[in-house]
């Protein structure tokens, strides 16, 4: 593995073996804020075009405990937005000797590019591209349900879990879909007609327009982000139509399974996607997600780059030569 | 004077074939004055220049990615002797000023024939017609006119410019793309697009249009052409439309003939164009629509962008790809080569078929008389494409590093040899 | 490839080593075994057994990963992580005796020190370890030793344990007889 750019790049032992590792690491990290020396004297540049302080921090915490140098390259506002840029910014980050390039882009592709196009040695790990995907987010979701439904062992074979809300544009529910099948899991897509892709009969999972149809039987809920501006796409009528079909609330989290979960990616809109019971109910693992999310991001970077590189194996054929 | 005598060559039919030029026209090998060059094209296949009515040559405004001069170069390289200048250029070729500056370019290169085709409505703005007599009546003689890059919306204004061309037997080349079902659409919608997170161009935004130009053309009784047909429902509803006697005809391109909206996967941006790639089923839909007629021609949408445009982002990208250089190569293979139709009928389709659809009296035919543009073409040689040895000024193929079928070895203008591959230095210039 | 030790002088060794361990912490109740995997960890049951033999008492195990503090990881493909497992009681001011299978470079011992040095602040540590090969690259000793072997840095010395490999015996291999 020398890139994560999407859950297609995993196998299922691959995605296991990161799983496993972050177990181990979340042991480790329980007590205190510890840190390891693994990735000292390494680089890692979290590339961020869009704005997400969350995924950032997340990454910039799991870099900084393996003690990587963390280069946060924010190219949001600046003059880097179209264009040749990408290939500009890559370019200089390759001078710089980047060890991984955690990229965030509004273009979906743009860390497929990076990669592709070879235009930094570096790892590129993604960290959410357009409407594409978003690998490491999936990989916590699966790591939080694992924990608390399979007791951090093994896949997730037998499991039912909800996919709820705006699944058109959202890339959390890409990779979560690709992972959580890939783990065994059944998937079911809860959306209004108009948020579901053309083609999501090829993706393997259940489709249901109604979340009131399927929640009874699921072991876990996920709600997805549902963007307001939405409605101005004529995506759906109403915020109150929306959260009166789709959204999380009390009655529905009672009619939930006694061991199922809430989660939600975040950030949350409260009142349209997920009430505040739902939100804060016994059930939400939403808090949890945040602290597995450093974990996880720690066990790609392990992975990734803790051990011998394209870049170190490069270097030694040069020593040898 | 130029004068040849072209011997042992074949014709489309495979039947050996002398020809013999003098002052730009085809001549009684008899009729040859005592200078004249003697080339022996055995082992050639000798057939008209082909006819593109769909290039884009940048020049006005984008002289970085392609001029007149350039695209002129790639033409002949590619076998064409006639290319026809799309008007989004800056300014938009909407007055009869920009035509005939474009038809003059062309003519002053000589290496092929340059013609322009104008705006339909002011600016391709889609609200106001332009002066589409003025530009008929102008020295580039305009007969097609299209807002192409653009679609003409607005059924009204689609309405009357359908109506209006009428006065000098006009065409109106309609770009199929419904604006609304394709704000910011990046790819074929399906599947793929799904799965990759880019944001779709559904086949019906082409189709609704196809559909309503077919009954406004019929409703006005005018002609009606639609460009770069892609899906299997827009071949049907053409099918339909010419059964019913509607004045309709349609267009496909080489790559719309080859590729998929699979090679979108890579999210290189070299596959990015539009109308999109679209499905294999499609892809099927428009060998057999061509084959059958439906679809009349084969049109390239040369479409050159420089590199920046290219390397990027897929969504920040430009549409389009190259075509005039490897056009014939791509419709052999994906043609000929699969057994849809011979060579002649191919040729019928990149040379006749547009020739007559244009109205360019000096193309597609071969008899005594007439000017002689034509190509010999090497059918049992193959080429690798490379991107940086191309003549067009930009490099956005899809087919760079491909072995390709079939090479273009000489085109001849009006009778003068504008390309030979053999001698490559020589010519140009 | 020669066999150095078999199941029965493993055994011996493995006793010997658990009555010193005593002597020199005056009993168990302060000490603690850590096992560094994999083998580390089997030895360290095992040692734990004999002194449950040797006092009737439960001494306190644990094992310690130290994957993440090695100096040579990017010499080859990152390693899978194992469990690091502390009693409860933690390592603050206990006798912990860290516990391998082979003493070589020092490298190992050098990388638990440091993984010892987030977890707690323990009284002394202490190494135990069935083979002590030679070749230390580092100033690191061993306090208690099943072994010692001399080799030849081409060689590579092989435990083997019922618990993992089915039988109990430790080879060397490359050595030319
Ligand atoms: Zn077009």
């Amino acid at each position: 593995m020398r890139d994560l750019l999407s859950i297609n790049d995993l196998t299922k032992d691959d995605a296991l073996e990161i799983l496993d590792t972050a177990v181990q690491l979340s042991a480790l990290s329980d007590s205190s804020n510890r840190k390891f020396p693994t990735l000292r004297g390494r680089t890692v540049v979290n590339l961020f075009f869009e704005d997400s302080t969350r995924t950032r921090i997340s990454f910039e915490a799991a870099a900084k405990r393996l003690s990587a140098d963390v280069i946060n390259f924010s190219a949001k506002g600046s003059s880097v937005s179209k264009g040749e840029s990408l290939k500009d910014t890559a370019l200089t980050l390759q001078a710089m000797g980047a060890d991984a390039v955690i990229i965030r882009h509004g273009s979906s592709g743009a860390p497929a590019q990076l990669a592709r196009k070879r235009w930094i040695d570096g790892a590129v790990i993604n960290a959410g591209d357009g409407t594409h995907e978003h690998p490491t987010q999936a990989l916590l979701d699966a790591f939080t349900i694992r924990r608390h439904l399979k007791k951090d062992q093994g896949d997730l074979a037998g499991l039912k879990i909800a996919v709820v809300g705006d699944v058109l544009h959202s890339r959390v529910a890409r990779s979560n879909v690709l992972l959580l099948q890939k783990l065994g899991a059944t998937v079911v897509l809860v959306a209004p007609p108009t948020l579901l892709p053309v083609g999501v009969e090829h993706w393997g999972a259940q489709v249901s327009f109604a979340i009131d149809d399927v929640i009874a039987e699921c072991d876990a809920v996920m709600m997805l982000r549902v963007q307001k501006e939405r409605m101005e796409d004529l995506f759906f009528p109403s915020e109150r139509e929306y959260a009166r079909n789709f959204g999380l609330n009390a009655a529905r989290i009672a009619e939930m399974k006694e061991s199922a979960i809430v989660m939600h990616p975040g950030p949350m809109n409260r009142g349209l996607e997920i009430t505040a019971e739902g939100a804060d109910s016994k059930r939400s693992v939403i808090v949890e997600q945040v602290a597995n999310g450093v974990s996880v991001r720690m066990a790609v970077l392990y992975l990734l780059i803790g051990g011998a590189t394209s870049r170190d194996l490069a270097a030694q054929i040069g020593d040898q030569s | 004077m130029n004068s040849w005598l072209i011997k042992n060559a074949r014709d489309l039919q495979g039947k050996d074939v002398d020809l013999a030029v003098a002052n730009g026209q085809i001549v009684h090998v008899k009729e040859l004055h005592h200078q004249y060059s003697e080339l022996d094209a055995k082992g050639l296949t000798l057939m008209p220049g082909l006819v593109d009515l769909h290039t884009h040559l940048r020049e006005p405004g984008r002289e970085d990615a392609e001029t007149v001069f350039t695209a002129s170069q790639a033409a002949v390289a590619g076998g064409y002797t006639a290319i026809s200048a799309m008007p989004n250029t800056l300014p938009v070729a909407d007055t009869a000023g920009v035509v005939e500056q474009v038809y003059r370019l062309g003519k002053s290169h000589g290496l092929c024939d340059v013609f322009p085709i104008g705006a339909v409505t002011v600016g391709q703005k889609g609200e106001q017609l332009a002066e589409l007599v003025a530009m008929n009546q102008s020295e580039a003689r305009v007969r097609i006119f299209s807002d192409d890059g653009y679609c003409v919306a607005d059924p009204l204004v689609m309405r009357r410019a359908l109506e209006y061309v009428k006065l000098f037997d006009g065409v109106v080349a309609q770009h199929a793309q419904d604006p609304r079902l394709t704000e910011n659409a990046q790819m074929n919608e399906g599947e793929v697009s799904a799965r990759l997170g880019l944001k779709g161009w559904p086949a019906v935004a082409e189709e609704a249009i196809i559909a309503r130009d077919i009954l406004l053309a019929e409703h006005v009784n005018s002609r009606l052409h639609i460009c770069h047909l892609t899906t299997a429902g827009g071949v049907e509803l053409v099918r339909q439309a010419k059964l019913r006697g509607v004045k309709v005809t349609a267009e496909v391109t080489p790559h719309h003939l080859l590729l998929t909206d699979e090679m979108a996967a890579t999210y290189d941006a070299t596959y990015k164009v539009n109308p999109p790639l679209r499905t294999e089923s499609d892809v099927q839909a428009l060998r057999r629509g061509l084959a059958d007629g439906t679809i009349d021609i084969v049109a390239t949408d040369h479409a050159p962008h420089p590199q920046e445009a290219k390397d990027c982002e897929w969504s920040a990208a430009a549409f389009g790809m190259l075509g005039l250089e490897t056009a014939f190569s791509i419709c052999y293979l994906a043609i000929v080569k699969s057994g849809l139709l011979s060579l002649a009928d191919l040729w019928q389709r990149m040379s006749i078929a547009p020739a007559k659809l244009a109205r360019y009296e000096n193309h597609g035919e071969l008899t005594v008389g007439r000017t002689a543009n034509f190509v010999l073409v090497d059918l049992n040689k193959s080429w690798k494409v490379d991107a940086g040895a191309l003549k067009s000024k930009s490099k956005n193929t899809p087919y760079d590093g491909m072995e390709l079928p079939a090479v273009v070895e000489k085109t001849f203008h009006n009778g003068v040899l504008v390309y030979d591959r053999e001698n490559q230095g020589r010519e140009g210039a | 490839m020669s066999v150095v030790l078999n199941a029965a002088e493993i055994a011996r060794a493995l006793r010997r080593i658990a009555h010193e361990i005593l002597e020199k912490n005056h009993g168990s109740s302060e000490v603690i075994l850590l096992g560094i995997p994999t083998r580390g960890v089997v030895i360290a049951q095992r040692l734990a057994q004999e002194i449950l033999g040797i006092e009737n008492a439960a001494v306190a195990l644990g094992t310690l990963d130290i994957t993440m503090y090695r100096d040579d990881l990017r010499m080859r493909a990152p390693r899978p992580l194992t469990p690091t497992q502390l009693p409860k009681t933690g390592i603050d001011a206990k006798h912990v005796v860290l516990v391998d299978d082979v003493f070589f470079s020092g490298r190992t011992v050098r990388a638990a020190l440091d993984a010892l040095t987030e977890l707690g602040r323990p009284k002394t540590v202490q190494l135990a370890v069935l083979i002590d090969r030679g070749h230390r690259e580092l100033p690191i000793r061993a306090d208690f030793v099943g072994k010692n072997i001399p080799t030849a840095k081409a060689e590579s010395v092989k435990v083997n344990l019922s618990e993992i490999d089915g039988s109990d015996e430790v080879k060397i291999e490359g050595r030319s007889m």
